[in-house]
């Protein structure tokens, strides 16, 4: 085997097991390598679906270790990973999931991914103070209504049709035998003030409020969005949340 | 707490320099952070795999700048695909380069092995073929990584499963002659000998007798597992899941006996016991280290 072909044919065989051991490799005892080489297959493959097991446990959970072993093995043929870094392997995971037809029963799945994935970006993200109320309060008042938010680095929100927050809760905490309505929606916000990561599960129009926020709006037309979601917006309740979740790092106005 | 992280930077005494001198040590793990910030009794030093710190912030610096404190820190890279044929990854440099700068390891080891291709992870430490193609390409890697870390690397021996048709050298004399072109020390597995020597038939003593010892810097013990290789023969895999085998320990303390103590490192990653197992068996080592000291001149440097 050309000297510049043995990696493309070693990844080749790796990703499909139904391709034949490159050439050019042996066993000192002679024989064929065959299973020598299958090492490295399973390896790669066991080490990357525990990777993807260890992000999104409660999708592990919800759907058995073999299944997801499954769904693992097909993601990775569609999307091995670019970076070494496997903390941050998988955010085509929670889409990829809405096409895998075993999973069809379980629509909520994909929005529970979500919510892992977000959790671990959480996790990992950039140690930074969260907006304060003093950075806030100094703003003068005329200038709030035109005043735009840094989204804090740790801040995701995932909006579900389905109980995802609920749902995400029970599988991470490993609760069992209680009954979830999963057709309440609801909206789950990651933030990481500190160290810990937290979901909160908040309202439809506070969904609308920090999603308006966290993409740069104004707090007018975030306020203006809360309250077209759902007439008991309370925008200094709002502003509240705001504070207490950490979901902003810094404010312009 | 940032604040004060960037002037103690400024002022150079972000952390204390421990050496690792004499000392054993053991895979950290955040799962034992609890417990090894309750043990006043370990004195060794600690190892973490760079990748798994390479986010931005978090937990994982939280834990890893506490220990730092208290001990000192190997950092061990698994991903930076030396033994690649494409160029290395520079913005993967410049993080282990940024880990280095702000943990201050006592040391700083990575593999030659390779583990991307084109774009495409595939996390395994893949073995090369053995021959002055690739032994250039590895010498300039090595260059390149030690110039972006501004720090010498121990580059570590693989445990190999199958041989390449087309290599022409033995993998002592390729990394003897990684060492004298790089200058780079090198990171000696005891278990990767022996479980590359009884995949491949051979003489573990027979390899450590080719071994370029003097360069070596760190050494690791760790657990393997055994398969056969469906043609009648033993074959052990580096699984890092289990105790250090008997005779693993048994070359272990032969090379000591011959080198004097040097820096050992026992891995443990997969099936991860409690702290207490982990810390028995640095303890192990350590008390191996201890015994042959004495043998020793104090303050012998053995890379």
């Amino acid at each position: 085997m050309p000297e510049t072909e043995y990696e493309q044919a070693f990844r080749t065989a790796i990703h499909d097991p139904g391709t034949a051991t490159p050439a050019g490799l042996a066993s000192a005892f002679g024989g064929t390598p065959d299973k020598r080489f299958d090492v490295y297959r399973n390896n790669v493959t066991v080490s990357l679906v525990e990777a993807l097991a260890n992000t999104f446990p409660a999708v592990s959970r919800i759907v058995g270790e073999q299944r997801f072993a499954d769904l693992a093995r097909l993601f990775m043929s569609a999307h091995p990973p670019k970076s070494p870094l496997l903390f941050r392997y998988g955010h085509e995971f929670p889409a990829f999931i809405e096409t895998f037809e075993p999973a069809a029963t379980m629509p909520y799945l994909a929005d529970i991914a979500r919510l892992e994935r977000a959790w671990l970006d959480a996790y990992h993200a950039a140690d930074i103070a969260p907006l304060s109320p003093e950075a806030l309060s100094a703003i003068a008042p005329e200038k709030l209504p035109a005043a735009r938010f840094t989204r804090h680095p740790a801040a995701a929100l995932v909006r579900s049709q389905y109980a995802a927050v609920t749902i995400f809760n029970a599988n991470r905490q490993g609760q069992s035998g209680q009954r979830i309505n999963a057709a309440i929606a609801e909206n789950g916000l990651v933030t990481r003030p500190d160290i810990d990561v937290a979901l909160h599960d908040i309202s439809m129009s506070n969904a609308a409020f920090m999603a308006a926020l966290m993409n740069g709006d104004t707090l007018t037309r975030a306020a203006e969005l809360g309250a077209a979601a759902d007439e008991t917006f309370d925008l200094s309740a709002a502003i509240g949340l705001m504070l207490t979740t950490g979901a902003l790092a810094s404010v312009d106005a | 707490m940032n604040s004060h992280v960037a002037i103690a930077k400024d002022q150079g005494l972000r952390f204390p320099a421990f050496p690792v001198d004499g000392l054993s040590g053991a895979s950290f793990k955040p799962e034992h952070f609890e417990a090894i910030s309750a043990d006043d009794e370990f004195s060794g030093f600690l190892e973490i795999h760079a990748e798994n710190y390479m986010g931005d912030g978090g937990a994982p610096h939280r834990f890893l700048s506490a220990m730092r404190e208290r001990f000192p820190l190997s950092l061990h890279g698994v991903c930076m695909s030396i033994g690649g044929l494409g160029d290395l990854d520079k913005e993967h440099l410049a993080r282990f380069a940024d880990l280095v700068r702000r943990y201050e390891p006592a040391l700083v080891s990575e593999h030659l092995a390779w583990s991307t291709h084109d774009d495409v992870f595939l996390n395994d430490l893949l073995p090369l073929p053995y021959t002055s193609e690739t032994l250039s390409r590895v010498c300039a890697h090595i260059d390149q990584a030690q110039e972006a870390i501004g720090r010498r690397i121990l580059l570590e021996n693989p445990s190999t499963y199958l041989l390449f048709e087309e290599s022409t050298y033995a993998e002592t004399d390729f990394l003897e002659e990684i060492v004298d072109r790089t200058g780079c020390g090198l990171l000696l597995d005891v278990n990767n000998v022996f479980v590359s020597a009884t995949n491949h038939g051979a003489s573990a003593m027979d390899y450590l007798a080719e071994f370029p010892l003097e360069h070596v810097g760190e050494i690791h013990l760790a657990g393997h597992a055994e398969q056969d290789d469906g043609e009648g023969h033993l074959l052990l895999i580096d699984s890092h899941d289990g105790q250090v085998a008997d005779a693993v320990w048994k070359l272990y303390e032969i090379l000591i006996g011959q080198c004097g103590p040097i820096p050992t490192l026992v891995e443990w990653d997969n099936d991860v016991p409690d702290w207490h197992v982990l810390k028995s068996e640095a303890a192990a080592a350590r008390a191996i280290l201890d015994r042959n000291a004495q043998t020793f001149l104090l303050g012998r440097r053995h890379a």
